[in-house]
């Protein structure tokens, strides 16, 4: 059992003690879920009986999320875009990948756009993705301008009748103003063409607490429709998600649960939660 | 957002010296605004509680000597600031050359952590040094690292053994060892080994991690953390110390905003060395690690040294004395140069979040200044400018109708908006030939002052000081910096 479910079972057995709850505000600080954070769940652990900690616990982490829709709406007979953005190396590309698979097992046509045209090797990495997955790659000249080729991607899946256009970003630290910039260019041109159904922020499930201020100064450039957390397969508790969730109420949408093209699933508050707490 | 720490122990001192008497129960709570304040910086909460405690203990030895002092908040600083450099720099050092040639280092971490980005910086760096790096693709999972070592190496002319398309294919083991026996025939001195990323819970990955460990003996296995890591940080290096067993620390990506906790807490839990800091996607930028400035930054204190290396790389002054050369020269000004002058300034404007952190940028009339730069605008600008061709940048008057929507196009902004800048650029070029045929510009200045005009950021009159100039660029390029 983990250090959560131990900690909830002696707490239904006797009246969590000030020490007991000190042991449990550690848990939560440990799980990234942040000193704010941490402190509000002790508050209500304080009020509720000892009996229902548990629920009151899971209770307390639900009502921090977003109520909205966690999926993504496809109305069929029109192209659905997503913007992929995020961090460096915090799994945009494979999550790319991930959901034109997704999107292509339910018998969707996926066309994909490399558009992180600055790192070494980004291009031919979705190229790999593609072929693996038989998914088409949009792709532009070398160092092109990555709005030009979102331009180029967009226009093809109008004019070929593509359902789903997933577009993969260069990672970009929330620091860099002239990158974000470059975001906030790549989202004008793409909707001259097409409008942006979906961007979806890409987390790192190690991140610490920086993760909420990344989101934050994303949903600046580009209003973000919802978040995929990474890496959780680890030892992270993932916390920051929901940190995150609920400082930006913006909903988290997919787990990325490995390497692998399937390691991915759709965002389930409770069992996420449940994982927190077991 | 997050104010220094400095900030609040001034708070609470403040209140403090009113009352006459510092207490233990004074000294509790600066150590509470400390422990906050370290777990917002992510130290891991186990070395968080060590250390607060540790600088109770001092805190309360000397309360003696604090209280005589009229800088009480400085003195416990003092001692907070002493305590994190001693814990980050107790083990510094450079890297370590094997006796006997070659030297191999291999690199190891979670994934995404900036390895391969690491060992392009690495080779780039010892190169420089005199070196005769060989790198290692030595990653064959993740779809084409091999690719990405491979681009980055010849980026920077430095050879890299490669013998398998890897995607999967190839082993990584045999690979790393096939390498050294290359590198000891062909007289390379260092051998830099990338490998795949890795979860510390993932034993079989890390199995093969320390096969390629015990394959190529590594002088140094450095071991690459990204600054925004979390808690997680104590696992992850605990799992890696135990499953491949690692010499030294690099820190990656600290040029975002994170506080770094991790440094920290790794030093702390392993007692390794942190050798070098990745503070970019590029490969220069790559540097040694500084236990001052990392304390300062985990403290909230901005760190300063790398703000100011940062100031002075934004505002080359290279393009700036080119321009004013051109402007005396009597050449044309173009929007090639309108757009590099903008892009200087746009450099200046990413400064401004970078200034936040420093304790001082509260001063309202700086703030005032950097809030007046009107981020927007340029962007839009630059947009524009970037969507021409190079010819059209040079000479406007060929901008016709169907250019100028093509341009409207390929910006995403409106052709009103292309003609309103075109408008502008020409007005700002009539000044400036009037200016030049009405004697020159002032000497030390260097933008034209046509430049202020048109698109360039509107600043806020500046607060009248003798004559520093209110355009916080050309403030930083009169001062010499
Ligand atoms: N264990 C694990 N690894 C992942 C997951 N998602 C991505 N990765 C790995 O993380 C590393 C970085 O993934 P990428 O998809 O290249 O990340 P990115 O955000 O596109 O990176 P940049 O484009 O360089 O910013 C790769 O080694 C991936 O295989 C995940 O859910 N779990
Ligand atoms: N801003 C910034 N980005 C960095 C830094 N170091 C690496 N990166 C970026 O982070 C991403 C991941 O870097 P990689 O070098 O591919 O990371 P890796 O550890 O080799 O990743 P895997 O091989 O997938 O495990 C890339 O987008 C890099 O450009 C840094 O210091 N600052
Ligand atoms: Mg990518
Ligand atoms: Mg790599």
């Amino acid at each position: 059992m983990g250090l959560f479910g131990s900690f909830l079972s002696k707490f239904s057995r006797a009246k969590a003690s000030i020490e007991d709850l000190d042991e449990f505000r550690r848990v939560l600080i440990e799980s990234d879920l942040g000193v704010n954070v941490a402190d509000q769940i002790i508050e209500t652990v304080k009020r509720e009986k000892a009996e229902n900690l548990e629920s009151a616990v899971t209770e307390t982490l639900k009502s921090f999320l977003s109520t909205q829709d966690r999926t993504i709406s496809i109305s069929s007979g029109k192209l659905t875009t997503i913007l992929i953005v995020g961090v460096n190396g915090t799994g945009k590309t494979t999550s790319a990948a991930k959901l034109a698979h997704h999107f292509k097992a339910n018998g969707k046509k996926v066309l994909l756009v490399a558009a992180d045209t600055f790192r070494a090797a980004a291009v031919e990495q979705l190229l790999t993705w593609g072929k693996r997955i038989g998914v088409e790659v949009v792709q532009g000249a070398e160092n092109a301008d990555p709005a030009a080729v979102c331009f180029d991607g967009a226009t093809r899946a109008l004019k070929d009748g593509y359902e789903i256009l997933i577009i993969d970003t260069a990672g970009r630290l929330h620091t860099k103003s002239n990158l974000m910039d470059e975001l906030g260019k790549v989202r004008r041109v793409v909707e001259k063409v097409t409008p942006i159904d979906e961007v979806l922020f890409v987390l790192d499930g190690t991140t610490g607490q920086n993760g909420i201020s990344q989101a934050q100064v994303f949903s600046e450039s580009v209003p973000l429709t919802g978040m995929i957390v990474t890496k959780i397969d680890g030892s992270t508790r993932g916390g920051v998600a929901i940190a995150t969730e609920k400082a930006l109420a913006v909903p988290l949408k997919f787990v990325g649960t490995g390497e692998g093209i399937e390691d991915f699933r759709p965002f389930d508050p409770e069992s996420y939660i449940r994982e927190l707490l077991t | 957002m997050f104010e220094g720490l400095s900030n609040k122990f001034s708070d609470v001192f403040g209140a403090l010296r009113k009352k006459g008497r510092i207490t233990e129960s004074d000294i509790d709570a600066t150590c509470e605004e400390l422990r906050v304040a370290l777990l917002e910086a992510d130290v891991a909460l186990s070395v968080v509680e060590k250390f607060v405690e540790r600088i109770r203990q001092r805190s309360l030895e000397i309360l003696p000597v604090i209280r005589q002092s009229t800088q009480q908040s400085q003195e416990i600083y003092g001692v907070i600031n002493q305590e994190l450099i001693a814990i980050l720099g107790g083990a510094a050092r450079r890297i370590r050359y094997a006796k006997q040639p070659p030297t191999i280092i291999m690199l190891a971490g979670l994934q995404g952590s900036g390895k391969t980005t690491l060992a392009g910086k690495l080779a780039r760096f010892l190169k420089e040094d005199g070196n005769t790096p060989l790198l290692v693709a030595a990653d064959l999972q993740r779809p084409n690292a091999v690719t990405q070592l491979s681009v980055l190496a010849e980026s920077i002319n430095v050879p890299i053994f490669a013998p398998e398309p890897g995607n999967g294919v190839g082993d990584p083991v045999r690979v790393s060892r096939d390498a050294v026996e290359y590198a000891r025939e062909k007289l390379y001195n260092v051998v830099i080994v990338d490998t795949a990323g890795r979860l510390g819970v993932d034993a079989e990955l890390m199995k093969q991690a320390s096969d390629i460990r015990d394959a190529v003996k590594p002088d140094e296995t450095l071991f690459v953390v990204d600054a925004m890591i979390g808690q997680d940080a104590v696992r992850t290096a605990q799992a890696f110390s135990e499953g491949v067993g690692f010499d030294g620390v690099v820190l990656t990506k600290l040029d975002g905003d994170a506080k770094g906790g991790a440094a920290l807490s790794i030093a702390e839990l392993t007692g390794k060395p942190i050798l070098f800091t990745s503070i970019g996607e590029k490969l220069s930028d790559f540097d040694y690690f500084y236990p001052d400035r990392m304390a300062s930054r985990i403290l909230g204190m901005g760190d300063i040294q790398t703000l100011a290396e940062q100031a002075k790389k934004a505002l080359d002054g290279d393009s700036a004395k080119r321009l004013e050369e051109k402007f005396v020269s009597g050449e044309d000004f173009t929007l090639e140069d309108f757009l590099e002058q903008m892009q200087a300034m746009k450099k200046m404007g990413s400064m401004t979040k970078i200034l936040g952190m420093l304790p001082g940028a509260n001063n309202a009339a700086m703030k005032k200044q950097i809030d007046a730069i009107d981020d927007k605008e340029l962007v839009r600008t630059q947009a524009i400018v970037q969507s021409m061709t190079p010819e059209e940048r040079r000479n406007p008057k060929v901008l016709n109708g169907s250019r100028r929507s093509r341009i409207a196009r390929g910006s995403g902004r409106t052709v009103t908006e292309v003609n309103s800048l075109v408008d502008r650029f020409s007005a700002a070029q009539k000044v400036m030939k009037q200016m030049r045929s009405g004697g020159g510009m002032p000497k030390g200045m260097a933008l034209p002052p046509g430049m202020g005009m048109p698109a360039a950021p509107r600043i806020a009159a500046a607060p009248k000081k003798k004559s520093r100039s209110g355009n916080p660029a050309k403030r930083a390029a009169d001062e010499g910096r």
